[in-house]
């Protein structure tokens, strides 16, 4: 699954999650719900200072590694959630089911991994044998 | 009549405790926060303004540019 086709997806099965940008350490986007490219980029810049600021509360000296995270404010939550080195950030209305939200962006973010190494296998492994065949019966 | 009106003054006490324990407990869950969850399991919320700010003022930012 790709980073729009994960994204259809995550609106598919959630209803809370108002947008959702999907992007790698270092601010690259790799997908997003919104239509504005440049503020996709914005959130995921905001979101990486978001990662570094909770990075440093990991354990005693900022040891333990970062899962995800929850901002509640009056507005709406943010979430940000991730999964090996690929993150996702959300936002949805005034409380939400916390426990949904994580659960759906997690699951957004193991699609689209999941998804990846598959693409590049099939072409190298199918091609060469069924052409032989085919030439030999006529 | 009497012990009616005595019921009725408890009814009314019960019911105004009941509603602001709801009430502040409702206002409790709205107070803004921040809670970071790590992956060896420990989670670290954030309620004191000078420990949340940081992060309230970047999800402010993303609300907005997410509209």
């Amino acid at each position: 699954m790709d980073a729009p086709a994960a994204l259809a997806r995550l609106r598919d099965i959630s209803s809370q999650v108002r947008a959702a940008v999907i992007f790698e350490r270092g601010g690259k986007v790799v997908g997003s719900t919104l239509a504005d490219g440049e503020r996709a980029k914005q959130v995921a810049q905001e979101s990486g200072d978001l990662l570094a600021e909770a990075e440093l509360r990991g354990g005693d000296g900022g040891s333990a590694e970062f899962a995800q995270l929850e901002v509640v404010l009056q507005a709406g939550s943010v979430f940000v959630v991730r999964h090996g080195d690929r993150l996702i950030a959300a936002t949805t209305p005034p409380e939400p089911t916390v426990g949904l939200v994580f659960y759906d962006l997690k699951s957004c973010l193991r699609d689209l991994d999941e998804a990846a190494p598959a693409k590049k296998a099939p072409p190298t492994r199918q091609s060469p044998r069924p052409k032989k065949k085919s030439d030999a019966k006529p | 009549m009497r012990s009616r009106s005595v019921l009725t003054g408890a009814l009314l006490g019960t019911g105004s405790i009941v509603g602001g324990l709801l009430f502040r407990r409702r206002l409790a869950r709205r107070r803004e926060r921040v809670d970071v969850y790590f992956g060896d399991g420990s989670m670290v919320s954030l309620t004191r303004m000078d420990e949340a700010e940081p992060f309230l003022r970047r999800a402010r930012r993303i609300l907005e540019l997410a509209g």
